[in-house]
C-alpha cells in the first residue's frame, strides 16, 4: 500500500469541507429570504401593529393540534383605537423601552433571555391579571412602580425601579399585547389565558 | 520588624522573572490579550456569583446592582474574555505558522489598547448607568438590551474596526509568509466571524425579525465559527504539544469543518422553533442540530488517539491536560447537553428554562474556557524561557492539577444543579401549569428548584476557588525552573514521506 486511500486524504476532505459549507450556507440564505417574507408585520404569522386595537386570545386548535393566537373583535388599548402608524409608533417605543431597561436579562421574550423572572411572550394574556377590563391599568401602575406593586408569589424576587415613564409604560403594554398575537408554533403549550379562566 | 529585603527575595523566588525576550512579536501581543482575558474571566465568575446569590437571597444588592446588571456583566465578560483568548491564541502562533513577522504589529498593539479601553468604558457604563430612557440614544450609548450583544452601538463599531485590524494581520501575515491548511481555514473562518457580527447591528421593532438576526450572531458564532476557530487552535497546539503530524491534524481539521458547518449552519434552525418563524424549521433545525455532536465526537477521538499514539509525551502537561478537557467538555457540554433538548418535541417544554442555563454553563466552559486556559499555559512556559513543563514539576504541580479539578468539578456541579432545576421547571411550569406566571412561580418555589439554586451557588464558589488557584499557578508556574522544555523527535520528516520507506 503506497498511497493514502481517498477517505483518509487531506485533499478529499478539503473539498468536502468547502462543498458542505458552501451548500449549507446557500440553503440558509434561501430559507432566510423565505422566512423573512413570512414574518413581516402584517403577515399571517406576525400580525400588523394595529392588532392592539383588537381582542387577542390564545386557544388550542384541534385541527393543528397546537395552541394558536385568536384575533377577535374590537378591544382597543386604553379604549383608544389607533391607526396603523400610531400603533407602530407606540409598539416601537415599547420595544425600545424593553431594550433600554434590559428586560431580557431577567425575563424571557419569546422564551429567550434570563430565567430570573417570568416569560413575557403571552404576559398580556396571563390569568393573573384576573379582570380583562382593568388589565391595562394594573400593568401601567406596575411598570411605573414595580417594587410598590410587587407580587413575589413567595419568592421574594421583586422588579426594581427602572424609571419607566407613563408614555414608555403604555408603549411596553402595546408591545406586549402585539407580541401575544404572534404565531409562535404553539409555544407555550397548555397556556390557559385570562379569558379561558373567565369562562 | 519586617525584613523588606527578605520578603522581596521571597516574592522574587515565588514569581520569578518573566522575560519578554523569550517571545516573538506576536507572542508579546498575545500575552497582553491573555492577561486581560484572565482578568475578565475572574470578573465573569464574580458577577456570576453575585447573580447566583440573588437567586438564593433576592434582597441582596436590590436596586443597587440588580440581577439584570450582574447577569449582563456575567455573560458579556464571558464573551469578551473568550474573544480575547482566541485573538491572543492566534497571535501566539501567527509568526511560527506563517514563518514571518506580523505585517502590522503596531496596529495590532493600538487595536489592543482601543479594545481594552472600550471594554472598560462599556463595563463602567453597565454598572454605573445601567439603563436609560426608551430611545435610540440609550441603544447607542448605554445598552442595546439584546442578550449577549448588549454592548452599545458605538462599541459595536469599535469591535468591528478592531476585528478588521486583527483580520488584516492574520491574512496579511500569512500572505507574506506561507499558507497552510490551518491558516487557510482560520482566515476564511475569521471573515465569517466578523461578518456575522454585523447581522446584530441594526434595530427592528418586529421582535421576530430582531431575534431571527440576533441568532445569526449568537448561534453562528458559538455553534459554528467559534467551533471551527478552536478547531484551528487545537490542530496547531497538538502539533506543538505532542508532535502530531501536520498532515494528520489538517485532515482532521477539514473533517471537523465539514461536519461542524454541515450540521451547525442549518442547526441554527433549532432557535427558530418558537419565535414566530415558519414551522419548517422544526424539521430542519431538529435534524441538523441533532447532528451537531458528531464533529465533537471526532475531536475527542482525534485528540485522545493522537495523544495516545505519542504515549502522552508532551512538551506541556497542563496545556495538554486542558486540551483534552476541551475536547471532552466540548463534546459533553455542547454535544450531549445540547442534544438533550434540541428536538422540538422536548424543546417545547424546556425552552426558556434553567435547562438552557445548564447547557450554557457546561458548553461555554467545556468548549472555549478550557482551550484558552491551555494557551495561557503555553504562554507561561515560553515567557519563562521555554522551561520544562512535563511531569515531575516543582511541588508535583499540585496547583495546576487542583485548579483543573476544582474548575471542572465546580462547573459540572453547577451544570447538574441547573439541569435538575430545568427538569423541574419543564415538568411543573411548562407541562403541568402551562407557563403562566402562576406556573412559573410555582416551579420557582418547588423545593427541588430551591435546593438546586443553593447547590449552584456552592459549586459556583468551588469554580471561583479553582480560578483563583489557576491565577496563582499561572503567575508562578515555571519560576525558578532550570530544565528546558522537552524536545520532541522530529517525527514529521519521517512521516512526511511514507511512500519512500515502502518503496524500498
Amino acid at each position: 500500500m503506497n498511497h493514502t486511500p481517498l477517505w483518509a486524504s487531506e485533499s478529499f476532505w478539503k473539498k468536502v469541507a468547502i462543498w458542505v459549507t458552501a451548500g449549507s450556507f446557500v440553503l440558509l440564505i434561501v430559507l432566510t429570504f423565505d422566512s423573512m417574507s413570512k414574518v413581516q408585520a402584517g403577515s399571517r404569522r406576525v400580525p400588523a401593529y394595529s392588532v392592539i386595537n383588537q381582542k387577542i386570545d390564545y386557544r388550542f386548535d384541534a385541527q393543528l393540534n397546537r395552541y394558536m393566537p385568536v384575533i377577535g373583535g374590537d378591544e382597543p388599548l386604553f379604549d383608544r383605537p389607533l391607526s396603523e402608524a400610531e400603533a407602530e409608533a407606540l409598539v416601537t417605543l415599547g420595544k425600545k423601552t424593553t431594550q433600554a431597561k434590559n428586560c431580557i436579562n431577567c425575563h424571557t421574550i419569546l422564551g429567550n433571555g434570563a430565567y430570573y423572572a417570568p416569560d413575557l411572550t403571552k404576559s398580556w394574556l396571563d390569568p393573573n391579571w384576573i379582570d380583562a377590563g382593568n388589565r391595562e391599568n394594573l400593568m401601567l401602575a406596575f411598570l411605573k412602580n414595580p417594587p410598590g406593586n410587587a407580587r413575589t408569589y413567595g419568592t421574594g424576587r421583586r422588579m426594581p425601579h427602572l424609571g419607566i415613564t407613563d408614555e414608555e409604560a403604555r408603549g411596553v403594554i402595546a408591545f406586549l399585547k402585539w407580541m401575544s398575537a404572534i404565531d409562535t408554533n404553539g409555544f407555550p403549550h397548555n397556556f390557559k389565558t385570562l379569558y379561558a379562566q373567565e369562562e | 520588624m519586617l525584613n523588606i529585603a527578605a520578603l522581596s527575595g521571597k516574592i522574587q523566588e515565588a514569581f520569578g522573572a518573566l522575560d519578554r525576550h523569550h517571545l516573538n512579536g506576536g507572542q508579546r501581543l498575545a500575552v497582553k490579550y491573555f492577561a486581560v482575558a484572565m482578568i475578565l474571566f475572574l470578573a465573569q465568575l464574580l458577577f456570576g456569583l453575585l447573580a447566583a446569590i440573588q437567586f438564593v437571597w433576592p434582597g441582596f444588592l436590590f436596586d443597587l446592582v440588580d440581577f439584570s446588571v450582574n447577569r449582563m456583566v456575567h455573560i458579556n465578560a464571558m464573551v469578551v474574555w473568550m474573544l480575547y483568548g482566541f485573538i491572543g491564541s492566534v497571535y501566539w502562533f501567527l509568526e511560527e505558522e506563517s514563518g514571518t513577522e506580523i505585517v502590522g504589529l503596531k496596529w495590532g498593539e493600538i487595536a489592543f489598547y482601543v479594545l481594552t479601553g472600550a471594554v472598560v468604558i462599556v463595563v463602567l457604563v453597565y454598572l454605573l448607568i445601567q439603563t436609560g430612557p426608551g430611545n435610540d440614544a440609550t441603544r447607542w450609548l448605554v445598552n442595546e438590551g439584546r442578550e449577549y450583544i448588549e454592548a452599545p452601538r458605538w462599541a459595536d463599531i469599535g469591535i468591528v474596526t478592531v476585528m478588521l485590524v486583527f483580520f488584516y494581520n492574520v491574512a496579511g501575515t500569512f500572505a507574506k509568509g506561507r499558507w497552510s491548511g490551518i491558516s487557510g481555514v482560520l482566515t476564511l473562518d475569521l471573515v465569517a466571524l466578523a461578518g456575522l457580527y454585523m447581522a446584530g447591528m441594526f434595530y427592528s421593532t418586529n421582535v421576530t425579525v430582531d431575534q431571527y438576526w440576533w441568532w445569526w450572531v449568537i448561534h453562528l458564532w458559538v455553534e459554528a465559527t467559534w467551533e471551527v476557530l478552536v478547531g484551528c487552535i487545537m490542530a496547531w497546539s497538538l502539533m506543538k504539544l505532542i508532535g502530531a503530524r501536520r498532515r494528520i491534524v489538517q485532515t482532521w481539521l477539514y473533517i471537523e469543518v465539514a461536519l461542524m458547518f454541515g450540521s451547525g449552519i442549518l442547526g441554527l434552525g433549532h432557535h427558530y422553533f418558537w419565535i414566530g418563524t415558519p414551522d419548517y424549521w422544526f424539521t430542519i433545525g431538529g435534524f441538523f442540530s441533532a447532528l451537531e455532536p458528531v464533529p465533537l465526537v471526532a475531536m475527542v477521538v482525534h485528540s485522545i488517539y493522537d495523544a495516545g499514539v505519542h504515549r502522552f509525551r508532551s512538551t506541556n502537561h497542563p496545556a495538554l491536560g486542558w486540551i483534552i478537557a476541551h475536547t471532552f467538555g466540548n463534546f459533553l457540554g455542547a454535544g450531549v447537553w445540547g442534544f438533550m433538548h434540541t428536538l422540538p418535541q422536548i424543546n417545547l417544554y424546556t425552552h426558556g428554562t434553567q435547562w438552557s442555563a445548564s447547557h450554557g454553563h457546561l458548553s461555554f466552559f467545556g468548549a472555549y474556557a478550557t482551550i484558552n486556559i491551555a494557551f495561557f499555559y503555553l504562554a507561561a512556559q515560553r515567557w519563562r524561557g521555554n522551561v520544562w513543563m512535563g511531569g515531575d514539576l516543582k511541588d508535583n504541580g499540585w496547583k495546576w492539577k487542583w485548579s483543573m479539578i476544582l474548575l471542572n468539578l465546580g462547573v459540572m456541579g453547577m451544570t447538574v444543579a441547573l439541569l435538575i432545576a430545568g427538569y423541574e421547571q419543564s415538568f411543573i411550569e411548562r407541562a403541568v401549569e402551562g407557563s403562566t406566571w402562576g406556573g412559573y412561580f410555582a416551579a420557582q418555589n418547588q423545593p427541588w428548584f430551591v435546593q438546586a439554586m443553593l447547590w449552584r451557588l456552592v459549586f459556583g464558589v468551588v469554580t471561583l476557588a479553582g480560578a483563583l488557584l489557576l491565577t496563582w499557578d499561572l503567575l508562578t508556574i515555571g519560576a525558578g525552573e532550570t530544565r528546558l522544555a522537552l524536545v520532541l523527535e522530529p517525527e514529521e520528516e519521517l512521516a512526511a514521506e511514507p511512500t519512500v520507506a515502502v518503496a524500498k
